[in-house]
C-alpha cells in the first residue's frame, strides 16, 4: 500500500480560541461591508426578483447585427433594453423590462416579431419571462425561504443540544449567508432564484459542520468534566480538524468540476457553493463555537459560567 | 457492527439490485429490454430537454366586469320589457344603481329584479342581492360567494378549454395543472414555438353575432353620442374602420356544434360552422326579421366581418369569410371548436429551453459529475487507501440508488438538480469520513483494530445522523419554497442524502467486515 496522504496531523494543538478576537474583528469588517454593499451599489437582481424578459437567440451562420435589434426595439417603447453578444458573435442576449400595466407575454411576443423581422431567421435558444407580481412573490418567499431555514436549524439544535449551541449555530448561519451576500455583491452575480438554492443549501452544509465540532463538544464536556469550556472547545475543534478538512476538500473538488465544466447557467450557483464550503467551515470554528464561549454553557448541573465576571451582589 | 448478519448482506444486495434495475432503463437503448423489466427512465426537467413553461393567470378582475355589464344590460332590458321609466342606471364599484323614475313603480321593479335578476345558488338563494335605498333607488351586487364561485368555475372551464386546444395542436404530452386559485400552469416538452402555443391558449376566441345599427350616423360617432345599448367595434378588414352593433348578441359561440377551415367560392379560405338547436332556431327568428340589413360576425370584440342578410338562414349553418390565411383560418376554427375562455387569460410566466441548449446542458452535467466522482475517487482512495475505495464502492452503489429511485419515482432532474447531485457525492463521502476518523481516534485510544472499526461506525452514527437531519431541512423548505428548477435541486438533495447515509453506513460496514473475516488484519489500513 502506498503511504496515504494527511492533509493535517494528527494530534494537533491549535490554540483555536486565541485568535477568536482577531477572526471575530475580521468577520464582522466583512459583515458590516456586506451591509454597506446592499445599500451601495446594492444586489444585482435577476429577473427572478425585479421581473422582465430575457431572451437568448441565435442567428445562424451569419453574425448579429446588433444596431439592428436595438433599432427595432426602440420603436417598442420599452425603456431600457440591453442587446449584446455572449460567446458567439452569433449569440446575443437580450433583456428588458415589462412596461408597467403591460402583459409581460403578450410584451415577448411583440419583441419576439420585431426581432424577427429586423434579422430574419432567428431562432431563440431559451425565452425567460417574470411577470411583476410573480417576482414580488418570488422575492417575499424566498426571504422567509431562508429565514425558516435558520429558525428551524436554531430548533433542531435546541432540541438536540441546548440553546446556547443553538444560538452559536445561527449566529454562525447568519454570519455565512451574509458573507456569501458578499461573495455575491464583489463579483457582482445576477441574483436569482439558483442562489437562493445555493445559500440554503450552504445553510444546510455549514450547519453540519456545526454540528459535528458540537457533538463532539458535548462528548468531551462528559468526558473532561474539569477542563474549561475554551479548552474544551480547542481540543473538540483539534480533534474534528481531520475530518472538517477532508470533508471541505472533497465538496471543493466535486463542485470545481461543476464551476468549471457545468456550464453558464450553472457557474454562479456552483461558485457561491463552493465560497459557502469555505466560509462554512470557518464559521464552524471562529463563529458557532466562541459564540458558546460568550454565552457560557451550564456544565451538566452546574451553573452557568459566562467568561465575563459576574457583577457583585449589592 | 461489522458481523456480517444475513439481514444486512440481504439488504446490500436488495440496494444494489435495485439500483442496477432501476438505473438499466437509462442507459440502454429502448427494446432491450424485456418487456416485464422497468421502463422508466429519468424524468428531465424542461430546462434539460428542451420545452416551454407558460404560467397563466385568470383574469378574474375582467371576468367579474363582464358579469356586472352583462347584470346592468339585464336589468336594462327586464325594466324595459315591463314598462318602468328608470334613469341613472350605473355601475360604481362593485354595485349596480339604477333610480326608477315613477315613486309608485319603486316596489314592482324591485319585486320584478329580486325574483328574475342572475341564477339560484346550490346553497339556497340568489346569487344576487337586490336592494332598495333612498331617493327611489335600488342597487344591485352579487353576493361575494358567487363571485368566489364563478372565478373558481372560470378556471376549472379555462384548464379545460385550454387541454382540447393544446391537444389539437398535437404537443405531445402537455401537462397541465391549477395552480393557487386562480393561476393555470402548461409544460409543454419537447421542440414547439412558446408564441404560437401562447396565442392558442391566450386568445379568449369568443364569437357572437350582433346586428349592426344602422340609425347612427358618422357624426354621432365622432361626437361621442353612442347610446347605451350600442358598442363600437373595430373592424379587421379595415373598410370601415368601425361598426356600431347592438350590444345584445344575437347568437353566440357557446351555440356554435361544429366549426372547420374550408374554402368559399372563390377558393378563399373560410369556416364552416353549425349552431345547435337553440342556436338555429334564434339565428333563423333574427335573420327572417332582418332581411337585407347587416349583421357583424364578432371575435373578441372585433369585427371579423359584417355580411348582409340575403335571406332567412334556417339550416342552422352558414360560412364565417374575412381576412383568413389558410393558417389563421385553420386555428380560428380549432378555437371556435374548443369554446371560448370563460376569463382572459395573461401569461405571468415563461420559459423557453431550446432543445439545443437542454441537450448542452446535460452533456455539461455529464461531464461534471465524471469529473467531479474521479476527482472524489482519486482523493478518497489517497487519503484512506483501502478503505477509501471501500467508501468509493458505496459510492457507485448510491448513484444507482439515486439514479434508479429517480427514475421509478419519475422526479424532474433540472439543471439545478445535477449540482445536487454533485453535492450529494460530497455529503456521502463526509459520512465516511466521519466513520473513519473515529476509528483513527479509537486506535489511538488503545483499541485492537477490530473493536476500534466497530466502535467507528457505532459512535459515528450518531453524529452522522444529526449532521444529515440540517440538509434534509434545508431541502425540505427548498421545496416548499422553490419553482420548478430549485425543486427539482431540492428534490435530488433529498433522496441523495437519504441513500448516501443508507449506502456509507451500511456498504461500507460489510465490506470492511468481509474484509477483517477474510484477511484477519493486525491494523487498520488507515492509522
Amino acid at each position: 500500500m502506498w503511504p496515504l496522504i494527511k492533509l493535517i496531523p494528527h494530534n494537533t494543538h491549535f490554540k483555536f480560541v486565541s485568535f477568536a478576537r482577531l477572526a471575530a474583528t475580521l468577520s464582522i469588517i466583512a459583515v458590516i461591508a456586506t451591509v454597506v454593499g446592499f445599500f451601495y451599489p446594492g444586489l444585482n437582481l435577476g429577473i427572478d426578483f425585479k421581473g422582465g424578459t430575457v431572451l437568448e437567440l441565435n442567428t445562424g451562420a451569419k453574425p448579429v447585427d446588433l444596431a439592428k435589434v436595438r433599432g427595432a426595439l426602440n420603436g417598442l417603447s420599452l425603456g431600457d433594453v440591453q442587446v449584446q453578444t455572449f460567446g458567439k458573435p452569433n449569440d446575443a442576449i437580450v433583456r428588458f423590462q415589462t412596461p408597467a400595466g403591460a402583459n409581460p407575454g403578450v410584451v415577448v411576443t411583440r419583441v419576439k416579431g420585431a426581432v424577427s423581422q429586423a434579422l430574419g431567421e432567428v431562432t431563440y435558444s431559451r425565452t425567460d419571462v417574470i411577470g411583476a407580481q410573480i417576482s414580488d412573490e418570488l422575492k417575499i418567499k424566498g426571504a422567509g425561504a431562508l429565514l425558516a431555514a435558520i429558525g428551524l436549524m436554531l430548533l433542531y439544535i435546541w432540541f438536540r443540544f441546548e440553546l446556547q449551541f443553538g444560538l452559536g449555530a445561527v449566529v454562525a448561519l447568519f454570519h455565512d449567508v451574509t458573507l456569501s451576500f458578499g461573495l455575491i455583491l464583489l463579483l457582482r452575480l445576477e441574483f436569482s432564484l439558483n442562489l437562493v438554492a445555493a445559500l440554503l443549501t450552504i445553510i444546510g452544509y455549514s450547519m453540519n459542520d456545526t454540528v459535528v465540532v458540537f457533538d463532539r463538544l458535548r462528548e468531551n464536556r462528559r468526558k473532561y468534566k474539569r477542563m474549561p469550556l475554551r479548552d474544551l472547545i480547542d481540543l473538540s475543534v483539534n480533534e474534528t480538524l481531520s475530518r472538517t478538512v477532508i470533508t471541505g476538500v472533497t465538496a471543493l473538488l466535486a463542485l470545481s468540476g461543476l464551476a468549471v465544466f457545468g456550464g453558464e447557467s450553472l457557474r454562479p450557483l456552483s461558485i457561491v457553493l463552493l465560497f459557502g464550503i469555505v466560509i462554512g467551515t470557518y464559521s464552524s470554528i471562529y463563529v458557532a463555537s466562541p459564540i458558546i464561549l460568550l454565552w457560557g454553557v451550564k456544565k451538566d448541573d452546574e451553573a452557568a459560567t459566562p467568561i465575563a465576571p459576574q457583577p457583585a451582589r449589592p | 457492527m461489522l458481523a456480517l448478519t444475513r439481514w444486512k448482506i440481504f439488504l446490500v444486495a436488495a440496494s444494489l439490485l435495485f439500483g442496477l434495475i432501476f438505473t438499466l432503463p437509462n442507459v440502454l437503448p429502448a427494446g432491450v429490454l424485456p418487456a416485464w423489466a422497468p421502463s422508466q427512465r429519468l424524468n428531465l426537467g424542461l430546462d434539460l430537454q428542451g420545452g416551454s413553461y407558460l404560467l397563466l393567470e385568470v383574469d378574474t378582475a375582467a371576468l367579474k366586469k363582464e358579469r356586472l355589464t352583462n347584470l346592468t344590460e339585464d336589468i336594462r332590458t327586464k325594466l324595459r320589457a315591463e314598462q318602468i321609466e328608470f334613469t341613472a342606471l350605473a355601475l360604481v364599484g362593485d354595485t349596480i344603481g339604477v333610480r326608477i323614475t315613477d315613486p309608485a313603480q319603486v316596489q314592482a321593479a324591485y319585486t320584478l329584479l329580486n325574483n328574475s335578476l342572475g341564477e339560484r345558488l346550490l346553497s339556497g338563494g340568489r346569487d344576487v342581492s337586490v336592494q332598495t335605498a333612498p331617493d327611489q333607488r335600488i342597487q344591485v351586487k352579487f353576493v361575494s360567494q358567487a363571485a368566489n364561485a364563478a372565478a373558481s368555475d372560470a378556471v376549472t372551464r379555462s384548464i379545460e378549454i385550454i387541454r382540447k386546444r393544446i391537444d389539437a395542436l398535437g404537443t405531445k404530452e402537455p401537462i397541465i395543472t391549477q395552480q393557487g386559485a386562480t393561476r393555470i400552469v402548461v409544460e409543454a416538452p419537447g421542440e414547439s414555438d412558446p408564441e404560437k402555443l401562447k396565442a392558442v391558449i391566450g386568445k379568449t376566441a369568443k364569437l357572437t353575432f350582433q346586428m349592426v345599427d344602422n340609425d347612427i350616423s358618422p357624426e354621432d360617432v365622432t361626437a361621442g353620442r353612442i347610446p347605451p345599448d350600442d358598442e363600437l367595434l373595430a373592424n379587421d378588414e379595415g373598410n370601415p374602420p368601425a361598426y356600431i352593433v347592438k350590444r345584445r348578441s344575437v347568437v353566440t359561440g357557446e351555440m356554435l356544434t361544429a366549426a372547420s377551415a374550408g374554402h368559399d367560392q372563390n377558393n378563399a379560405p373560410d369556416i364552416n360552422f353549425a349552431f345547435n338547436g337553440q342556436g338555429a332556431r334564434r339565428f333563423a327568428q333574427v335573420t327572417s326579421e332582418n332581411i337585407g340589413k347587416p349583421f357583424a360576425i364578432v371575435l373578441d370584440k372585433r369585427v371579423i366581418s359584417a355580411p348582409t342578410i340575403q335571406s332567412a338562414i334556417t339550416a342552422g349553418s352558414g360560412q364565417i369569410t374575412g381576412r383568413f390565411t389558410e393558417e389563421s383560418a385553420h386555428d380560428l376554427a380549432l378555437l371556435l371548436k374548443s369554446g371560448a375562455l370563460p376569463a382572459p387569460l395573461n401569461v405571468v410566466e415563461q420559459h423557453t429551453v431550446g432543445a439545443e441548449l437542454g441537450a448542452d446542458a446535460v452533456k455539461a452535467g455529464q461531464i461534471s459529475i465524471l469529473i467531479g466522482a474521479a476527482l472524489i475517487f482519486a482523493f478518497i482512495i489517497l487519503a484512506y487507501g483501502l478503505f477509501g475505495g471501500f467508501a468509493a464502492v458505496a459510492l457507485v452503489v448510491n448513484g444507482l440508488m439515486i439514479v434508479g429511485a429517480m427514475s421509478v419515482t419519475q422526479a424532474t432532474l433540472t439543471l439545478p438538480g445535477i449540482a445536487g447531485l454533485v453535492l450529494t457525492l460530497a455529503v456521502a463521502v463526509d459520512a465516511n469520513v466521519l466513520i473513519y476518523e473515529r476509528m483513527r481516534d479509537e486506535v489511538r485510544g488503545g483499541r485492537p483494530p477490530m473493536s476500534a472499526a466497530d466502535a467507528g461506525f457505532k459512535r459515528a452514527l450518531t453524529t452522522i445522523i444529526d449532521a444529515n437531519v440540517t440538509t434534509l431541512v434545508a431541502a425540505i423548505i427548498m421545496f416548499q419554497f422553490g419553482s420548478g428548477p430549485v425543486k427539482g435541486f431540492a428534490w435530488t438533495l433529498f433522496i441523495g442524502v437519504i441513500t448516501s447515509v443508507f449506502t456509507a453506513v451500511l456498504i461500507t460496514q460489510v465490506l470492511i467486515g468481509w474484509w477483517f473475516r477474510t484477511f484477519r488484519p493486525k491494523a487498520l489500513p488507515i492509522t
